[in-house]
């Protein structure tokens, strides 16, 4: 089917939100190219459970859509109009199952040698879409706090060596107190400025005491989950003819309640983290890889004013049969494999924070727990410079918020 | 310039910034041929060993100068005695078997990467066995897993079935030599990283067992005993290797290294780990081809990534971690040559495809890949 063949009754098993937004923008979606619309789809039906700010960008880029006229939406989609796609394609169910579309579709666009043609006509689109409907920079400058290194003695290695150039390092940082006060200080931005999923606590392992204000997502209260998880993995690779993209497309499939989740008010939430271990990769074994993966989606997401990350030690590796069994006994850990894995992290955090709007005026701050070592990266924070004078989180935080 | 173009040229740049500093090469354009080289070009002795270098490496931690403590063994052995190809580029699907599939075939490969299928276009190893006659023995494939039993031979009608390479992979070596008995070796037998549930049927022409002993003089109490001392499915792939370089010799080598795919985990110390033990692996065959008479002076030995990995800045990806986006850092990697006739220390920034392997490999030996897409790299043949 093509797109211009669009009829509001095949939306009626999209959640009801998601449909209402589809119907109600029906004239332009019949007008958009078929290597395009499912993308569009993928985030449509997903719409009653997306964070505010992706509800935001969706309807405003659906309104954009819409506002343009015919021939600028056509030269706006001349890019992904010039992808060839396949009957078979065509024939797919693309509106009832538009992520799954276009898993295919990157493997047809990879085989037909098309992805280059694809990636500047997405890149074309992402421009020209910023530039009709720039992004809303958030109501305070954001912050974003990465605590590295739980569990682990001594490091002798350079730490943060990727952050360093960006802001100033502090090499006498003391230690006492120093995840009270990050944790407090969150907790007052929560407070002072709240907004529903604003301010986010992330911990590698189990959460210490903290505001109940804050969107929290803790690896260790997800063990319940990700067991549940392995077993469902596990008994859908036993079937015969079961290949990697199947289960690809079943686990793409669970829902939170599948998976021992549901609570009632709870379903944005709960969706996001079953999609942190459905979708990420290693975020279902290790728990540096699940930190980082859930700090990327929360800030591409859910665009967090404030967001607190803090890395725990990871299982140590191991055969991936043995990591991936549901049975596998309490794991040996990896302290220092950790450290490094997260000392990557905290760079990309940072890297994903400044994608956001109002990137120039964020602050970022990067700390070895328990330790003296922290970066402090702000638009008032000399870069690439190195204090050894002795100064607390307290301090660190007040040159930066 | 396209913008892809400038990007690729800009990663080779400071690649060759970094080692003419670091290993203190020469720029290569401002040499001229070597007549060593050209009479070296085409011998019935010549024997050639290709290992890729995965499966997937990025700059940062090989050859851009943050990456150099991860690859001393190549910074301080290899590279100052090869020529080094700064910008090679791989226009094909980044998965490593299609994209392994494609180096070997001079080819841009279509097939699916994960259905255990043979490739479409002819290996370089039937090339070389039909053209030249040489035997089965003479060909030979060290994979690490069982998703490359299909490598050595393709589907293509005019070639294929007996005129391939002989697979060996280790990994089902040992899990057959290990039976039913105590698993001490689980460390040595991870598959595939990206999808770590699969595990394709065996079908292929691989080693079973029980030529294990016949071919490579190992009885399967020394391999198991010796499997015992390694740490990773590489070690035991360059174990396998150099057992076969002393036992079988062939003339043509390919051994595909994948220990770095782990980065898929999203584990960076693991990755960086993997880099740094290939690195160490690929020095260790570079001795064994010095040190065996069957190869000493008369191989020449190319190391290759079958493609890279997303970079950082690409929003679309999730940096090392993967290599989807089709991005410049994840198409663009490098290729190390080094043997008798190649000149030492020399780098070279023009850009070189991927699919110039196949060719270039028939230019040294002596046979015609002729339906390679790829032309030879007339710096080192």
């Amino acid at each position: 089917m093509l797109p211009r063949e669009l009829k509001a009754d095949q939306f009626s098993s999209y959640p009801s939100e998601a449909k209402a937004l589809a119907v109600e923008n029906l004239a332009v979606l019949r007008e958009l190219p078929l290597s395009f619309i499912p993308s569009l789809l993928r985030e449509v039906i997903e719409f009653d459970y997306k964070f505010p700010a992706e509800r935001n960008a969706l309807e405003r880029e659906l309104a954009n859509l819409s506002h343009l006229s015919s021939t600028e939406r056509s030269d706006l989609m001349q890019g992904f109009s010039s992808i060839t796609v396949s009957a078979r394609l065509e024939h797919f169910d693309w509106v009832n199952f538009p992520a799954q579309f276009v898993e295919q579709l990157s493997a047809h666009l990879w085989t037909t040698h098309q992805l280059d043609t694809f990636r500047l006509a997405a890149n074309a689109y992402a421009d020209c879409l910023h530039a009709a409907v720039p992004a809303q920079a958030p109501p305070i400058p954001r912050l974003g706090i990465t605590v590295v290194g739980a569990s682990v003695d001594s490091y002798r290695e350079p730490l943060f060596r990727k952050l360093r150039p960006h802001g100033a390092y502090f090499s006498d940082v003391v230690p006492e107190n120093g995840l009270e006060a990050l944790l407090a200080a969150v907790a007052e931005r929560a407070k002072v400025h709240a907004r529903p999923y604003a301010h986010w606590y992330i911990d590698g392992g189990e959460s210490v005491a903290h505001s109940p204000s804050l969107t929290t997502v803790s690896y260790a209260a997800l063990d319940p989950v990700r067991a549940a998880l392995l077993r469902k993995m596990h008994a859908e690779i036993e079937k015969p003819g079961m290949g990697p993209e199947a289960l690809r497309t079943t686990m793409a499939q669970l829902r939170p309640v599948d998976l021992g989740l549901g609570a009632p008010g709870n379903d944005v939430l709960d969706r996001f983290q079953v999609k942190l271990l459905t979708e990420g990769s290693g975020t279902q074994i290790f728990s540096t890889s699940f930190t980082q993966w859930a700090a990327r989606e929360a800030l591409r997401r859910a665009e967090p004013t404030t967001l607190l990350v803090r890395f725990a030690p990871r299982q140590r590796q191991k055969p991936m049969n043995e990591l991936l069994s549901p049975d596998a006994g309490s794991a040996e850990l990896d302290p220092v494999g950790s450290l490094i894995d997260a000392d990557m992290g905290a760079y990309y955090n940072w890297l994903n924070q400044q994608r956001l709007p109002g990137a120039e005026v964020s602050a970022f701050l990067a700390w070895f727990e328990e330790h003296n070592s922290a970066v402090v990266i702000g638009p008032t924070v000399p870069r690439g410079t190195v204090s050894n004078k002795s100064t607390d989180m307290k301090q660190l935080l007040s040159w930066i918020v | 310039m396209r913008p892809f173009d400038q990007i690729s040229h800009a990663i080779s740049r400071s690649r060759r910034e970094f080692l003419r500093d670091a290993a203190g090469v020469t720029l290569g354009s401002t040499l001229l041929r070597s007549p060593l080289a050209r009479a070296a070009a085409v011998s019935k002795n010549r024997k050639v060993v290709v290992i890729t270098f995965g499966g997937g490496a990025r700059d940062q931690v090989t050859f851009a100068p943050e990456g150099q403590g991860d690859v001393p063994n190549m910074m301080r052995n290899l590279i100052p005695r090869a020529t080094f190809f700064t910008q090679v580029v791989n226009h094909g699907i980044l998965g490593h078997y299609v994209a392994t599939a494609s180096l070997a075939t001079g080819a841009y490969e279509t097939i699916n990467n994960f259905a255990g299928l043979p490739p479409e276009n002819p290996t370089v190893f039937e090339y070389y066995r039909k053209e030249l006659k040489r035997p089965s023995s003479d060909a030979w494939v060290v994979a690490p897993s069982n998703g490359f039993n299909h490598i050595g031979e393709s589907s293509h009608r005019s070639f294929g079935p007996g005129l391939g390479a002989r697979v060996i992979l280790p990994k089902h070596l040992l899990t057959a030599a290990m039976g039913s008995g105590p698993a001490n070796y689980e460390h040595l037998l991870r598959d595939n990283y990206e999808t770590p549930y699969y595990t394709p049927e065996l079908s292929g022409g691989e080693v079973e067992l029980e030529q294990l002993e016949n071919l490579l003089k190992l009885s399967v109490v020394d391999f198991k005993a010796h499997a015992r001392t390694l740490s990773s499915p590489d070690e035991l792939s360059v174990y396998i290797a150099k057992q076969l370089m002393r036992q079988v010799a062939p003339s043509l080598l390919w051994i595909t290294m994948h220990d770095i795919d782990i980065a898929h985990a999203g584990t960076y110390s693991l990755y960086v780990e993997g880099i740094r033990r290939t690195d160490q692996l690929c020095a260790e065959v570079w001795k064994a081809i010095e040190s065996e008479p069957e190869y000493s002076g008369k191989t020449t030995l190319l190391i290759l990534p079958d493609f890279g990995r997303d970079s950082d800045e690409d929003a679309g990806g999730n940096g090392f971690q993967h290599h989807r986006t089709g991005d410049p850092l994840s198409r663009t990697t490098w290729l190390i040559a080094m043997g008798p006739g190649i000149r030492e220390g020399v780098v070279h920034d023009r850009p070189v495809d991927s699919l110039d392997l196949v060719p270039t490999i028939g230019s040294m030996m002596g046979f015609s890949a002729s339906l390679s897409k790829g032309r030879p790299i007339t710096e080192i043949v």
